[in-house]
């Protein structure tokens, strides 16, 4: 009782300079003394203030009624220096659901140029590469699915690596090198905030029952590399990706089943972007080389893979866009996979065929956006639906409404394990 | 004596046609005319970099900002241009970078790329309707990296002491919303003082001018213009700060300068 009073108090101090603002909003905001401390320090200060709550749209006995409740402060500093450019950012909230307040350090990195075609990144920071439209092949950078189906922003999908990436520039191709000297996995589903199909207890799990998992932590030892080699041809974009190092979510379990582990993963991979007829149009694919199960006989550790994908996108009308995704996941070994699997337990298909559609309209001087993502499986027969309507009051200030729809006919696909937790949210920010 | 008329009418003759000789060296024809204009207007010395501060007015007076540093290379005067494009302001936009690899070509859609910073992520976006609204202002797309002279056709309609006024009609009424635009050029350094779009009822609807005009490194350069809905009765106005032209520029128009911009762009 004490503890959610005092989160309540942190949720209040957080959100009165929010409020304080937005009603001196469309002007300057009232923040000049600290953003005068930081021109001097020749700084640029920005951030936002958020509220976020939304709520289960129908009972989860594994988790609360409420999904999210978060007040949020953002900051944002950034400094050009002669030798590079400093970049700090971090988030502080109040969580109402977990009652608990919360600092997430999103970036903290130094970038330089030593030469003209080198350039480097060291420290916290968001890594992206790959075709993909929120599908992942050889983007093996940590994601968090946690905030991306409670309904937090879209840009907290993506978690932050400490890492070290180096870019060469040279005229027949360009290489990106990220090593991360301490492995950094997904802010995967654990049941904390979202209930999900536990295979080792055979059923749906949630708070009560969270996700253990044997995390690995030896620096310089449980290490990631992840290269990118890719050039331009015309206006073709064309790469090459390799990986070596983890499943970045639980990819199978120890010994005993008590928790979930992290085996070993090597990725190989390529892609090609380019203008196809009026649109964009994408294939990318990967080799996913589970190394701890290269026979596929260990029913505990994810067999090795194939992953496909092609996408197009077009402007269907006036600020109207469609895109189209097709994404495969083919499970290699299979018949090693369907003999060595423990009788009773729900087996997963050969392939798992994956449809996406994303409809962007923009309307009121491209003030109001209604977005629509809709992922599909007719091999898994389920489907998450991500609508999302977001309005710019003015410069400052948005509000977003938004909704996570799960369902399925199983309670153990990808996203049919999901469907207790179906939610929408609203959310107010001001930007500064 | 019988002689002395012929002889006067026919230096009157030649005086007479000396004159429309002299005129029409005077009036260059509309090719001519338009295409100056069009370099005037975009393709000024080999690169340029600008300031742009955007004040967009609803009819409810309610106002809206976007600052942005905009860098250009010309490929060829009056044909292929390379565009990036740095976002300052509002916040939620801030970091944000665009690039444009613009073909004049008329079959050949331009190339455009934006990276959001927040998930670090490059899309790559399709080259759809140039005339759509330029980052919610009532400018757009084709406002500011230019219209394709062969998408019209031309027509002289007026030549005054200032000005030449060139009504331009689409070869493709369907593909626009307009039937007609004219603009207004001034005679002496071929800047477009003002454009008026009519619409398909021959009634006029939007409006640009360039209100404020500088003459930086001897080239004339638009440094204020502001453009009117006169249907929603919205306004933007933009304006143009240190300007610079032919810049020692290197190749920024490429991935690497997207995430993470060249110092030219950002300062």
């Amino acid at each position: 009782m004490i503890r959610s009073r005092r989160v309540m108090t942190a949720m209040l101090l957080l959100a009165m300079p929010f409020s304080a603002v937005a009603m001196g909003q469309d002007e300057e905001p009232q923040e000049d003394h600290v953003q005068a401390f930081f021109d001097k320090l020749e700084t640029e200060y920005h951030g936002f203030y958020e509220v976020r709550s939304g709520y289960r749209l129908q009972n989860d006995p594994q988790e609360k009624d409420m999904s999210i409740m978060e007040a949020r402060y953002q900051f944002d500093l950034f400094s050009m220096r002669d030798w590079g450019d400093v970049k700090i950012k971090g988030d502080v909230y109040g969580d109402g659901v977990e009652e608990k307040g919360v600092f997430d350090l999103r970036e903290a990195n130094i970038f330089a140029r030593p030469t003209d075609t080198v350039d480097v990144k060291l420290g916290r920071q968001v890594l992206t590469w790959g075709t993909g439209d929120l599908i992942f092949i050889n983007d093996l950078f940590p994601k968090d699915w946690q905030s991306f189906f409670i309904g937090r922003d879209v840009e907290y999908l993506k978690a932050p690596s400490d890492a070290a990436k180096i870019s060469l520039f040279m005229d027949w191709a360009n290489l990106d090198i990220a090593y991360t000297p301490e492995f950094d996995s997904d802010r995967f589903i654990s049941g904390e905030r979202i209930s999900y199909w536990n295979p080792a207890l055979g059923g749906p799990a949630g708070k009560d029952n969270t996700l253990s998992t044997e995390r690995r932590r030896e620096f310089f030892e449980e290490d990631e590399l992840a290269l990118r080699l890719y050039r331009n041809i015309k206006s073709y974009e064309l790469a090459v990706y390799g990986y070596w190092g983890y499943w970045k979510s639980p990819g199978g379990f120890n010994q005993t089943m008590s928790a979930a582990v992290f085996p070993e993963l090597y990725v190989y991979g390529a892609s090609l972007r380019g203008n196809v007829g009026k649109g964009i149009g994408n294939v990318e694919l990967g080799y996913y080389d589970s190394a701890d199960d290269r026979d596929g006989d260990d029913a505990r550790i994810n067999n090795s893979e194939m992953r496909y994908l092609i996408g197009y996108t077009q402007e269907i009308g006036r600020d109207f866009n469609a895109g189209v995704q097709y994404y495969v996941e083919q499970m290699l070994d299979y018949n090693d996979y369907e003999d060595n699997q423990p009788g009773g337990m729900p087996k997963r298909d050969e392939f798992r065929h994956l449809t996406t559609l994303r409809l962007t309209k923009l309307l009121m001087n491209q003030n109001l956006n209604l977005s629509l993502f809709t992922y599909y499986s007719p091999s898994d027969e389920d489907v998450y639906l991500r609508p999302i309507a977001n309005y710019k009051a003015s410069d400052n200030l948005s509000v977003e409404v938004g909704a996570n729809i799960f369902c399925g006919d199983e309670p153990y696909t990808f996203f049919g394990q999901f469907e207790d937790n179906t939610n929408a949210y609203l959310a107010v920010r001001y930007s500064f | 004596m019988t002689r002395i008329p012929n002889v006067t009418l026919l230096s009157l003759i030649i005086a007479l046609s000396a004159v429309g000789t002299a005129q029409s060296a005077d009036v260059p024809d509309v090719q001519t005319i338009v295409n100056k204009a069009n370099i005037v207007a975009y393709y000024q010395g080999d690169n340029g970099k600008a300031k742009v501060k955007m004040t967009i007015t609803d009819k409810r007076g309610q106002k809206r900002n976007r600052e942005f540093t905009i860098l250009r290379q010309d490929v060829a005067d009056g044909g292929d241009q390379n565009y990036f494009v740095y976002f300052q302001r509002p916040s939620d936009v801030r970091r944000m970078t665009y690039m444009v690899h613009k073909h004049a070509a008329i079959d050949k859609d331009d190339d455009r790329w934006l990276y959001m910073p927040a998930l670090d992520v490059v899309n790559r976006i399709a080259g759809g309707d140039k005339r759509t609204s330029f980052v919610g202002s009532d400018f757009l797309y084709e406002d500011v990296s230019g219209r394709s002279l062969d998408e019209d056709e031309h027509e002289l309609t007026e030549v005054t002491d200032a000005v030449f006024i060139v009504k331009n009609t689409p070869k493709k009424p369907g593909s626009v919303e307009f039937s007609y635009y004219t603009v207004v050029i001034d005679r002496k350094n071929f800047v477009p003082m003002k454009m008026e779009f009519f619409d398909k009822t021959g009634k006029l609807y939007r409006t640009i001018e360039s209100t404020e005009v500088k003459t930086i490194q001897d080239f004339p350069t638009v440094t204020k213009s502001v453009v009117q809905d006169l249907k929603t009765g919205s306004k933007t106005e933009m304006e143009f700060s240190g300007v610079k032209y032919d810049l020692k520029l290197k190749n920024v128009f490429q991935e690497r300068y997207l995430r993470r911009p060249p110092r030219e762009a950002m300062r």
